[in-house]
């Protein structure tokens, strides 16, 4: 990331090292209370399974709303304008309201603790295997890239040297998960969500009052001399999907990143789904990312906003798109990018106070960031990998001594991960993209194994692995050149490649070896689960504001109207 | 840190519960009390140290002063929110109190 060789100093003065030092001492504070009371490994790892559903809702976006979503959205969003708002109403809430009708009833009603081990209950050690290793590297892998933004923003902004920034953002996650576990990790994303928000809505109100308004911004916008008005469209979106064809572009937005991609991120990843299996009953770990719907909705009104007002109020950053579209050798040469969007509004119409605030908000969600990755892979290892595979049936502090010590572990790599990620960015981007590939041959093996009860085991693993195989094929092909995709064209064509070939492959492979007995699959496949199991006995009692369905229908509701609205 | 009623059982639940009120740590308690003490810091900031720079930089309005009164607000509501409707766990009543035998 460019934000490495940028020198943007923020001029930051007592009270702002204030209001910083006062979140870090109520972060601490928030893992000190939750330890009392985690006594077994339940607790620790899934906070004993008894959070209300605006906790585990709050906390599920917080989850994601890390470094790459806010550093990476407003940039995009200077870039290109509202068409970034897909990442969230094509990209999320669909699979989000997707994951709490449909796919929660069984990862909470089977009882799993984890997302690979329904994989293994369903299909056995073969599949559980692949994905239980491939999501445990992938999250250390996160964390690093997430500390070491982290420890550049802290590096840049207070100048400490990016060593020592390193290791004390990593000690404060690593105190309060290992003392209060995941309660400490979900009850921190909360109080993070607040402070984000109470962070960067000033930003964009201040912005907003700077440009003239909504009215002034879209003005300055459309009269930009780029891309002009095209930026205040969200579709059909051409330039943030590479295709020309404005149809082709459509169908690109609504399959590659509405279908493919953000099925298999939401409704696969433990990170986002550990935090509803925290919850206290069926109904609210249904509604835990249904009601994380709602602010998602309006999350890119102070994220993608911010980013549009830089690109035109702030000079660095309107000199530099302009050379960005007409001699990019010459942008590349300012030292800046489009990720210092948020960064340079801070600077420049932020006072001091509400300077202050903002740092706090955007260590906060670095913070958010990695602690979700550490948390869910400290469940996944202890579980899914020492108790399956390496030491079985030892007493249950025992798996919780060993979740305190990949905890332990998760954060010294993460610290090694972040200093290899500040030599070899390029070589982090490939990473990350590759283990973007595992998601959607997931999403379409976990999709066939709840509603085709005939899928065995032998074809989930093959499905798996044929499926990532062909997503890295074409993203070789694409950047070797075979296949010429321009923007996200390549990485939507490789998403769709592995979903399709897992299908075909796992069908192909079921009708040729012996299914499981239905008897076993009871709670696993929808059709050899009685609605009993799976809803809650006083859930039509319930009054209509805590029923999923008629709620997840009100946010679709409400999305489909912002994308009409913003069309 | 956590008071027992036991006195209430619900009469409905198939098995015996009882409502645990959890004292100590309400995450309302602590989101209100840290969005409230910015909250004073900057309508404090706001009241003294608003000046010719910072009115440039905002466009002219004090912001530390009405973002520090909406914190304050938000505050107030967490914290009304936390009190109005305190946590209550529902255990099974075997855990909250000593098991009888031969119930």
């Amino acid at each position: 990331m460019s934000l490495m060789e940028t020198a943007i100093r923020l001029d930051a003065q007592w009270v702002d090292y204030l209001l910083i030092a006062l979140y870090f001492l109520f972060v601490l504070g928030v893992g000190f209370f939750a330890k009392r009371g985690v006594s077994s490994s339940i607790e620790f790892f899934l906070s004993g399974r008894s959070l209300p559903a605006w906790v585990t809702g709050l906390a599920f976006i917080s989850a994601n709303l890390g470094a790459v979503e806010i550093m990476g959205m407003s940039a995009t969003g200077a870039q290109y304008g509202f068409p970034t708002m897909h990442y969230f109403w094509v990209g999320a809430i669909p699979a989000m309201l997707f994951l709490g009708v449909v796919m929660m009833p069984f990862y909470y009603g089977s009882k799993v603790r984890s997302v690979p081990e329904f994989m293994r209950k369903r299909f056995g050690t073969g599949a559980h295997l692949v994905n239980a290793l491939s999501f445990a590297a992938a999250q250390v892998l996160i964390a690093g890239v997430n500390l070491f933004l982290l420890g550049t923003i802290v590096n840049r902004l207070l100048g400490w040297p990016l060593w020592v920034a390193l290791i004390v953002a990593a000690a404060i996650v690593l105190s309060y998960i290992t003392l209060g576990g995941l309660s400490a990790a979900i009850y921190n994303e909360v109080l993070q969500f607040f402070v984000i928000v109470a962070a960067l809505l000033p930003l964009t109100l201040i912005g907003l009052h700077r440009v003239g308004g909504w009215a002034g911004l879209k003005e300055r916008i459309a009269g930009d001399g780029m891309l002009g008005a095209e930026q205040l469209h969200t579709w059909p979106g051409e330039q943030l999907s590479g295709f020309d064809n404005p149809v082709l572009s459509v169908i690109g937005i609504v399959f590659g990143l509405g279908f493919v991609l953000s099925f298999g991120y939401w409704t696969t990843n433990f990170v986002e789904v550990q935090r509803a299996m925290a919850s206290k009953n069926m109904t609210s770990a249904r509604m835990t990312p249904i009601i994380g719907a709602f602010p998602k909705m309006f999350i890119p009104f102070i994220v993608i906003v911010p980013g549009m007002i830089c690109a035109v109020l702030v000079n660095e950053m309107v000199d530099f798109k302009e050379l960005y579209y007409t001699d990019p050798d010459a942008a590349a040469a300012t030292g800046i990018s489009f990720n210092d969007a948020i960064l340079l509004l801070m600077r420049d119409v932020l006072p001091n106070g509400l300077l202050g605030l903002a740092i706090a908000g955007l260590l906060a969600a670095f913070m958010a960031g990695m602690a979700a990755n550490v948390s869910a892979f400290n469940t996944v290892f202890s579980y899914d990998i020492w108790q399956q595979y390496v030491v079985k049936d030892k007493p249950d502090d025992y798996y919780l001594k060993v979740g305190r010590l990949a905890t332990i572990v998760a954060c010294v790599i993460a610290i090694f991960t972040a200093l290899i990620a500040g030599n070899f960015s390029n070589l982090m981007d490939y990473l990350q993209t590759l283990f973007g590939f595992f998601n959607a041959p997931l999403f379409a093996t976990f999709i066939l194994g709840m509603f085709w009860k005939r899928a065995t085991p032998t074809a989930a693993w093959l499905g798996l692995v044929t499926g990532t195989g062909s997503a890295i094929v074409v993203f070789i092909l694409s950047q070797t050149g075979v296949i010429d995709l321009p923007g996200q064209g390549a990485a939507f064509l490789a998403a769709s490649a592995a979903f399709v070939v897992d299908i075909v492959v796992m069908v192909i492979v079921s009708l040729r070896t012996t299914p499981r007995p239905v008897e076993e699959l009871r709670g696993l496949v929808y059709s050899e689960t009685p609605k009993s199991d799976i809803v809650d006995p006083d859930a039509k009692s319930a009054p209509i504001f805590r029923r999923p369905v008629p709620m997840a229908l009100f946010c679709l509701v409400l999305v489909i109207g912002l994308n009409i609205v913003f069309a | 840190m956590s008071e027992t009623n036991t006195s209430a059982p619900q009469d409905d639940a198939s098995e015996p519960t009882t409502t645990q009120k959890v004292g100590a740590f309400d995450i309302r308690n602590f989101i209100g009390a840290l969005i409230g003490l910015y909250g004073i810091i900057l309508l404090i900031l706001g009241l003294v140290a608003f000046n010719d720079m910072e009115s440039a930089r905002t466009g002219g309005i004090n912001a530390n002063l009405w973002a520090g009164i909406g914190m304050i607000v938000v505050a107030v509501i967490f914290l009304l929110w936390a009190r109005l409707e305190p946590l209550k766990v529902e255990v099974p009543l075997d855990i909250a109190e000593d098991p009888e035998p031969g119930e």
